[in-house]
C-alpha cells in the first residue's frame, strides 16, 4: 500500500463541521498551520439540514448545504488545508524528547501537530430491528433531503418525533402522501414552532407510546411496518413505502477510546475552555458532553477550542 | 471522467461486455458530493479496457432510477455483461468501492 505523505502541523482538526470549520477559521486567521481532516461530508450533518431558521444574519433561513459551504468557503480564504481521510487512532510522539507532538494516524498516513481539536459530531443512532438493514436504500433511509424526491405521492412512516424528526417530516411533506410519525414517548419532544408548524397539515397521524417493531417488504422494497403501543401492549401493520429513521444520535468517537476521557456515551468531557483531560487536546461540538447539540453553539466552541489551542501552541517550549 | 448515461445511451453502455460501475446521484444530494470524487479516483486507478465508469442523474433519467429500483443516493450499481450485480449505498471508503469492483474483473 503506498502511504500518503503527510507534513507536520501546528493544529490539527479532526471533523469539518461547522465547529471544526469556525476552528479552522481563527487558527488559519491568527497564523497556525491548520488542517482539517474529515472522513465524510465537509459540512458534517449540519449539511443534510433543509432549513437552519434559527442561525443569526439570516432571516429568511438558509439551507445546510449553503451555510456550511459559506463557512468551509470562509475557513479556505484563510488557508487551512482540508484532507479526506479516516482518522484510526491518536497517540502522543514518546520518540521526540520533549513529548510535545501528537501523532494521528489515518487509513493512509502519519500526520503531526501540536495541538488537536476533536470536531467528529455525530451520526444517526440505528434503531437495530429486523429490516432496517435489509431494506437500506430500498425504503429504509436517514437522510430526507437526500432521498425524500423517491417518494413522490407515497405515504412514508418518520420514526421519531424530536427535532430532526419533525423538521425533516416537514421537508418530505412536500413530495409525500402521507405521513405516519412512530414516537416511544407519550408525546413528541420537538419545540413548540416545529410542532404548530406539523399539526396544520392533515395528511400526517401520530403514533405514541409506539415502539417500531420491524420493517417489512416483499425483498425487493419496503410495504409496511409493525408498531406496537407500549400502554396498551397492541400491535399494529402499517402500510407504507418507506421509513425515515430519526431516533437520535450518537458520537464519532469510538476512535478515541482510552486517549481522552469520555461520558458513558461516548461524548468527550471537556472544560470550560474545551480543554480535554489530554495536554493540548482540545474538543468542540456536538461530540462533546455539552447537551446543547445546535449550530450556534458548535461554531462558538469551535472558536473558544481554537483560541485555548492558540494560547496553547505559543506557550510550548520547543 | 465519467460517463453520462440517460435512456438513449445506458443500455448501450451498460452492454459493453466491460464491468460497468453507475453513479446515481442528484443535485441537492450532499453525501453524493464525497462519492463523485471518489469514483473519479477510481476512473483513474483502473484499467479503461477493463472498467467503465459512469454516473446517471436520477432526477433527469427517473426511468432508469425507476428500472432500477434505486430509492436513495447515491446509489452505485455494478454492471457485468448489462445486469446489476452489486450495489453500494451511502457514502463508503475508496476501499469498499474499489475491493467490490475487483470481485467482477475476470
Amino acid at each position: 500500500m503506498n502511504e500518503r505523505k503527510y507534513e507536520q502541523y501546528d493544529l490539527i482538526i479532526i471533523g469539518g463541521g461547522p465547529a471544526g470549520l469556525t476552528a479552522a477559521i481563527y487558527s488559519s486567521r491568527a497564523g497556525f498551520k491548520t488542517c482539517i481532516i474529515e472522513s465524510g461530508i465537509v459540512g458534517g450533518e449540519a449539511a443534510s439540514t433543509d432549513l437552519i431558521e434559527n442561525y443569526p444574519g439570516f432571516p429568511d433561513g438558509i439551507s445546510g448545504m449553503r451555510l456550511t459551504e459559506n463557512i468551509a468557503n470562509q475557513a479556505k480564504k484563510f488557508g487551512v488545508e482540508i484532507i479526506t481521510d479516516r482518522v484510526v487512532k491518536i497517540k502522543e510522539d514518546l520518540t521526540s524528547q520533549d513529548d510535545i507532538y501528537k501523532i494521528i494516524n489515518t487509513s493512509s498516513g502519519q500526520i503531526k501537530a501540536k495541538a488537536i481539536i476533536i470536531a467528529v459530531g455525530t451520526k444517526p443512532k440505528l434503531l437495530n430491528i429486523p429490516g432496517e438493514k435489509e431494506y437500506k436504500g430500498h425504503g429504509v433511509s436517514y437522510c430526507a433531503t437526500c432521498d425524500g424526491f423517491f417518494y413522490k405521492d407515497k405515504k412514508i412512516a418518520v420514526i421519531g418525533c424530536g427535532n430532526s424528526g419533525i423538521q425533516e417530516g416537514l421537508f418530505l411533506l412536500r413530495f409525500v402522501k402521507q405521513i405516519e410519525f412512530v414516537e416511544f414517548l407519550p408525546k413528541p419532544t420537538a419545540e413548540k414552532v416545529l410542532l404548530d408548524k406539523i399539526k396544520k397539515y392533515e395528511n400526517v397521524n401520530f403514533n405514541l407510546n409506539s415502539s417500531l417493531l420491524s420493517i417489512e417488504g416483499n425483498g425487493k422494497s419496503v410495504t409496511h411496518i409493525k408498531i406496537k403501543n407500549n400502554k396498551t401492549g397492541k400491535i399494529k401493520e402499517i402500510k407504507i413505502s418507506g421509513v425515515f429513521i430519526y431516533v437520535g444520535l450518537k458520537p464519532n468517537t469510538e476512535f478515541l477510546e482510552g486517549f481522552v476521557q469520555s461520558d458513558k456515551d461516548g461524548y468527550v468531557i471537556i472544560d470550560q475552555n474545551q480543554k480535554t483531560n489530554v495536554q493540548g487536546v482540545f474538543a468542540a461540538g456536538d461530540a462533546t458532553i455539552d447537551t446543547v447539540k445546535q449550530i450556534t453553539t458548535a461554531v462558538g466552541s469551535g472558536a473558544r477550542a481554537a483560541i485555548n489551542a492558540g494560547h496553547y501552541i505559543e506557550n510550548m517550549k520547543f | 471522467m465519467a460517463i453520462k448515461l440517460d435512456q438513449k445511451n445506458f443500455d448501450e453502455v451498460v452492454n459493453s461486455g466491460k464491468v460497468v460501475l453507475v453513479d446515481f446521484w442528484a443535485e441537492w444530494c450532499m453525501p453524493c458530493k464525497i462519492i463523485t470524487p471518489i469514483v473519479e479516483e477510481l476512473a483513474n486507478e483502473f484499467d479503461k479496457e477493463k472498467v467503465t465508469f459512469a454516473e446517471c442523474d436520477v432526477q433527469s433519467e427517473q426511468m432508469i432510477a425507476q428500472r432500477y429500483s434505486i430509492m436513495a443516493i447515491p446509489t452505485l450499481l455494478i454492471f457485468k455483461d448489462g445486469k446489476a450485480m452489486d450495489q453500494v449505498i451511502g457514502v463508503v471508503q475508496k476501499k469498499t468501492i474499489k475491493d467490490k469492483i475487483n470481485l467482477y474483473i475476470s
